[in-house]
């Protein structure tokens, strides 16, 4: 056995690693938002909101690729949420032990953490080839099929941490199943559902991958879902590799946007969360 | 109201021999009772009479069986598949185990206090308004007096009455359990099924309980399974003794808890084991 003066050495070089790695990955992120605020503040002015994407040196901003992000996200959780709720619902209420359930719950593990950009290929055949062309319903889909695993398994956890006994209490006054779905175990689960939603949105807001082959982006103005569709994530792909310094310096605006913006997103669920428990 | 005589009413009678105790019916009649989990045979052949607005007291010690009966009396098994019940349990003559009612309304009818509170995360208000309205169709103003009705009926009106639409959550314990007996009282039941509904509470909450089981036996009839045999002696008119899913002896209180006929009951009231 080694002496107390050894082990207390063992500990101390462990814990000044460990200290100093975590240090370490602070700094990182700090760095990044360090280099992204230096570069992004100064190119965020009012015409990145109010003008759209023009060529270098017309003074363009990103409106089109803000509103398109904003449209085909909010279409993304529209369909990804009430799939993603009433799939997590199904797992946690009826489908513990059944067959379907655990392979839903497979299936499902598989897509949390399977390659956007293989979502984007997977819709790029089958909405984008047969119906013709880039769309904004395209990039909607793509999107949503990222959505729909976070909000399963949020819901499913957040509907398993409901104590048995509030739902047998509800039984108990003859309710019916739905309504004790309904009203009492997503009640006593709402903040974790909505925390799930929200890290979904998150999610979805700063993928670039599957929007490449879908909805492809868009540099003139057009809030129509069957046409091709800016987004943020897009713009800054091909502004960030593009030899103009405007549109560098634009790239880095709406780095920051996306950034400052799921930022929000998370310190919000860590909000519900938090007055949850 | 049952001046024929049936020799199976024998317990009922026994009741009606005591003073305070005029004729009560039967209310629920379980024959041949057998229940199971999965292979595990956890009633075994269980007969006995529930009789109308009293107080029937089922002690034992734990996995007797107890808890089991009393999920059967209002279908909770239902609710998990592999648990099983065959025999019989006729409430006012209608058998429910089976498929022969709907166990909504077996549920309706008897309503089931469980041993920890179990307020819903909604007002107090809601809280009781929820059950109502599974069952009928209220305006307000008869929502509001049935909301006052139960809270009254269960002692707690007054603690209540000036913060109706807070959350039921910040609640006492004590108080969350009798809310919980108002909400079960709500839907207007005619057996209220108590599992252990004082074990979570300290005895100043329990003994208004107690005092509250005392008044509702006027108007409901009332199942309560409790490991505490000062309670089921303090409350219950009748005591039933169960042991490893058998019913050794069903007797007026006063008689199982002074003197008892089985060896197994007199060695469980005295702690010989349990």
């Amino acid at each position: 056995m080694a002496s107390l003066a050894a082990r207390r050495a063992k500990d101390t070089t462990i814990k000044a690693v460990s200290i100093g790695f975590a240090v370490f990955a602070i700094f990182l992120l700090g760095w990044i938002l360090w280099t992204l605020l230096a570069r992004g503040l100064p190119a965020l002015g009012l015409n990145v909101f109010t003008n759209i994407t023009m060529p270098p040196g017309q003074h363009g901003g990103l409106l089109n690729a803000i509103v398109g992000s904003l449209i085909q996200v909010g279409i993304a959780m529209l369909i990804g949420g009430p799939i993603g709720i009433f799939c997590g619902t199904f797992l946690a209420e009826n489908g513990k032990k059944t067959k379907l359930g655990a392979a839903a719950r497979f299936v499902n593990d598989i897509l949390l953490s399977a390659p956007s950009i293989l979502v984007g290929l997977f819709i790029y055949s089958l909405l984008v080839v047969p119906f013709g062309g880039f769309s904004g319903w395209a990039g909607s889909v793509a999107l949503a099929i990222l959505v729909i695993p976070v909000v399963v398994r949020t819901t499913e956890d957040m509907l398993n941490l409901v104590p048995v006994g509030l739902r047998e209490a509800a039984f108990a006054l003859g309710a019916p199943q739905w309504k004790v779905v309904m009203f009492i175990t997503w009640r006593a689960a709402r903040a974790g559902i909505v925390t799930g939603v929200l890290l979904a949105i998150a999610r979805a807001a700063g993928e670039t991958a599957p929007l490449l082959f879908t909805s492809l982006g868009n540099n003139a103005w057009s809030v129509d879902l069957n046409k091709p569709m800016a987004s943020l994530p897009i713009a800054i792909y091909q502004y960030a590799g593009s030899p103009f310094d405007d549109w560098v310096a634009l790239a880095w605006a709406g780095a920051l946007l996306i950034t400052v913006g799921v930022l929000l997103l998370n310190v919000v669920s860590r909000l519900v969360l938090a007055r949850m428990h | 109201m049952t001046s024929a005589v049936d020799p199976t009413f024998n317990l009922a009678s026994s009741v009606a021999a005591k003073p305070d105790a005029p004729v009560a019916p039967v209310k629920l009649k379980v024959e041949g009772l057998q229940f199971y989990y999965g292979q595990n045979h956890a009633l075994k052949n269980i007969n006995f009479d529930i009789p109308e607005k009293r107080v029937t007291a089922m002690i034992g010690p734990s996995g007797c069986g107890k808890s089991t009966l009393l999920r059967v009396f209002n279908r909770m098994y239902d609710l998990y598949p592999g648990q099983r019940a065959e025999g019989q349990v006729l409430f006012d003559g209608v058998n429910i185990v089976g498929k022969e009612l709907d166990s909504t309304v077996v549920r309706s009818r008897i309503g089931m206090v469980f041993q920890k509170p179990t307020p819903f995360p909604m007002s107090i208000y809601d809280n009781i308004a929820f059950g109502v309205r599974l069952h009928e169709k209220l305006n307000k103003a008869q929502m509001d007096e049935r909301v006052e009705w139960c809270l009254r009926k269960a002692a707690i009106w007054d603690e209540t009455k000036d913060r109706l639409n807070t959350s039921a959550l910040g609640m006492s314990g004590g108080q969350q359990q009798r809310l919980c007996i108002a909400r079960t009282i709500a839907v207007r039941p005619e057996v209220i099924l108590l599992d252990e509904p004082t074990s979570a509470l300290d005895p100043i909450s329990t003994s208004k309980i107690e005092d509250l089981i005392d008044e509702l036996k006027r108007e409901f009839t009332i199942v309560i399974v409790t490991h505490n045999m000062q309670q089921a002696a303090r409350c219950a008119d009748i005591t039933a003794f169960f042991y490893l899913g058998e019913l050794i002896e069903v007797a007026p209180s006063d008689v199982i808890f002074t003197n008892p006929k089985e060896i197994k009951t007199r060695d469980y009231i005295t702690g010989r084991f349990g």
